[in-house]
């Protein structure tokens, strides 16, 4: 921190400033003289497009708060009142309403990027930390959000996420009646989430991208090499294979900006219930407790992990599997130990490991939507099986193991596995049963005996330099 | 394909199409596709027309403000007053309606719904079919059934224009098709036309914004994309210099 000196301060108004409020040194920091790889991909665009997304979404949202009436009698009304007697309301709800599944859109390429890059590994832990901190405030946000239209949907799918909260043993029924401030949803807790949605949260989020910037700054981005751009400087201490973020990458993410916002554009205009994934059907009818839908389907960025929380019957048991498929996220820096960054070095299992992960993470969201059957609910219970022994690989790939190590893991994670099978196996659904359990075991066999007898754990060298 | 008056068809798909909802009630269903088109005035102008006089005694239109009604269907405010008012009520106002919910329930056995939404949240095939698959049925109470609400306390308001029809199921007591048993004062075509004109009105009473969006579209898209094009070549010069 540079101190006030009256013989240092600059002229005009500029340097007034400056004097008492780092702006140009703020500028020169972040944006003049922050270098940025100069090999940024496609990839690379999603942070830009999150952040640009936030903002819509605060300033759509400030507009909708001035119509919208938080109260069970009025708030479905309000909404339509916006939708049709508001001036261009129905631009700014669509807008909040594609802005949202939008969000998710790009956080999950934006997560994805990171996983194929390595851009969790040191010294980026806490970027990935706080980034799986917005992540789950985003979740909440959501969630909260989508409680406020007050049409069936809302209703119930708020009904089924508060109802996770009350499996907790013993103190569960109590949390469910604090969460909603009643013994049913009803206006208390349309109106807590309404304060929630619109200033708790959000400011949340506002200050962890505060820090995830922080941090990022402070380290330096990662980029599809995987390459340290500090480690080679030229004489004035700049690095050889960076650009500073403005002009470049400003005038770049501009470019991408502009492919979003014509999607963006396309989706608000002409298709914004997205055949009823950004706006569910049954959505457009008012809430009503004494009618259950027939099916209730949470908003698609949920549905993968609604899909790990139907895979186990018991709803206790299940509430703690889809707890643990986020909470592990937080540790995925200390899972994934292995030195080498990009996917371009990484070996073929690691590659294949990744593409059953991202292939499993899409079936489970298919699987979410659809109403429940034998079949999808044995492939949501193996696909949620292969969500957790994705960073079982992971960890297990870190380092090159020895053959009994390789042994005993293997026959650990197929215990762990099989073991609730066979607490569970009949004679009405013994093939379904043995059929997927032989299936995961055979790919966990191949998964962990490979680097023993094939070469297909072989990594490649990476260079000290960024390459193109 | 004369554009000025929708030309309705039945569809007839031998094979159930698996994803649509209904399907599991019967592949008949399956028939009844409305054809929508928002911007045709004139459908909806009749469609309008049908609904004040044939369903708005029940049904009300809550979120539907008249002024924007008239602007929108290009009907002078007058003209609107004159006739498809029929109660005290000022332009300005929604089109509400004065039978109670109290009342209606007593009456009907369930108050009729409100149809403000009725075309986005089940869709105008299911509005369409529900105008077009009333069967007689001498178990109901009154006297008709419905393939696509079955056992709807709704009286077939329409059966004079339509005719009766009745429901031929299957070995499978599967619904295969209606057997007209007497005649409406609309010929099938005419009646399709009607069922038609009311299902695209409710469309376009789902969502008005949806005439302004589809236009207002195009210019937001143009701009965007000719900023897209500008800020693409300002990012090829910028990054001349970069190896």
């Amino acid at each position: 921190m540079s101190e006030y000196n009256e013989k240092s301060e600059g002229t005009g108004v500029i340097g007034w400033v400056d004097a008492r409020l780092p702006i140009l040194s703020f500028i020169k920091n972040h944006l003049t003289h922050y270098y940025t790889p100069k090999n940024f991909n496609f990839w690379y665009f999603f942070g830009s497009l999150a952040f640009l997304i936030l903002f819509l979404q605060i300033f759509t949202g400030i507009f909708l708060a001035m119509h919208y009436k938080p109260d069970a009698k009025l708030a479905f009304d309000s909404v339509e009142f916006i939708m049709r007697d508001v001036n261009l309301g129905w631009l700014i709800r669509y807008m909040h309403s594609t802005g949202a599944s939008a969000f998710f859109i790009v956080v999950y390429l934006h997560m994805f990027r990171a996983l194929m890059y390595g851009s969790f590994k040191k010294p980026r832990e806490l970027i990935w930390l706080f980034g799986v901190f917005i992540y789950v405030a985003l979740m909440a946000e959501a969630f909260m959000g989508y409680l406020l239209p007050w049409g069936q949907m809302s209703y119930w799918g708020a009904q089924v996420i508060i109802n996770l909260f009350t499996t907790i043993p013993f103190v569960g029924p109590e949390i469910g009646i604090w969460i909603r401030g009643d013994f049913a949803i009803s206006d208390p807790t349309l109106t807590r989430f309404y304060a929630l949605h619109i200033v708790a949260v959000p400011m949340v989020i506002l200050l962890l991208v505060i820090l995830h910037l922080s941090a990022l700054h402070t380290v330096g981005s990662n980029n599809p090499d995987g390459v340290e751009i500090k480690k080679n400087k030229d004489e004035n201490g700049v690095p050889l294979d960076g650009i500073p973020f403005h002009p470049y990458y400003t005038v770049k993410d501009f470019v991408g900006i502009g492919v979003f916002l014509f999607l963006f554009a396309i989706t608000v205009f002409y298709v914004p219930e997205m055949g009823g994934y950004f706006l569910e059907h049954a959505n457009f009818i008012p809430a009503n407790p004494l009618v259950t839908p027939d099916h209730i389907a949470p908003v698609w960025y949920f549905t993968p992990f609604y899909s790990i929380l139907r895979a186990i019957p018991d709803p206790a048991y299940g509430a703690l599997a889809m707890a643990l498929s986020i909470v592990v996220l937080f540790f995925l820096p200390w899972i994934d130990s292995n030195p080498i960054k990009s996917i371009r070095y990484r070996s073929t299992l690691f590659k294949i490991n990744l593409f059953v992960f991202v292939t499993g993470f899409l079936i489970l969201g298919y699987l979410g939507v659809k109403s429940p059957t034998p079949l999808y609910n044995a492939l949501a219970l193996r696909f949620s099986e292969m969500y957790f022994i994705f960073f079982a690989f992971l960890y297990f790939y870190s380092y090159a193991r020895a053959s009994t190590y390789t042994f005993i893991y293997s026959g650990i994670l197929i215990f762990l596995i099989a073991i609730y099978d066979i607490l569970r196996i009949n004679s009405d659904n013994y093939i379904m049963v043995l059929t997927g359990l032989a299936l995961v075991c055979l790919f966990v066999l191949f998964m962990t005996l490979a680097p023993l007898y094939s070469n297909l754990n072989v990594e490649k060298e990476v260079p000290d330099r960024i390459t193109g | 394909m004369n554009k000025k008056n929708i030309i309705i068809f039945a569809t007839l798909i031998a094979i159930s199409n698996l994803s649509f909802a209904a399907a599991k009630k019967s592949g008949l269903m399956n028939e009844y596709k409305a054809i929508n088109n928002i911007n045709n005035k004139a459908s909806l102008q009749r469609g309008a027309k049908y609904f004040v006089n044939y369903c708005s005694g029940c049904h009300s239109l809550k979120y539907m403000r008249m002024s924007t009604l008239a602007k929108d269907l290009d009907i002078e405010e007058k003209i609107f007053s004159k006739n498809l008012i029929f109660s005290s009520k000022k332009i300005g106002e929604t089109m509400t309606i004065a039978m109670k919910e109290a009342d209606a329930e007593k009456w009907f056995g369930a108050a009729p719904p409100d149809l403000s939404l009725i075309a986005r949240s089940k869709g105008a095939n299911y509005v369409f079919a529900k105008l077009n698959t009333y069967y007689e049925d001498d178990e109901s109470l009154t006297g008709y059934n419905n393939l696509a609400y079955p056992n709807t306390s709704m009286p077939n308001i329409l059966a004079n224009l339509q005719g009766g029809q009745k429901l031929i199921l299957d070995s499978h007591n599967k619904p295969v098709k209606f057997n007209k048993v007497s005649i409406g004062s609309y010929s099938e075509k005419e009646y399709l036309q009607l069922t038609n004109d009311i299902t695209n009105f409710l469309v376009y009473v789902a969502e008005p914004a949806k005439l302004k969006r589809y236009s207002m579209g195009f210019w937001v898209l143009m701009f965007i994309f000719l900023f897209t094009v500008i800020a693409y070549y300002t990012k090829k010069e910028f990054w001349k210099d970069v190896h």
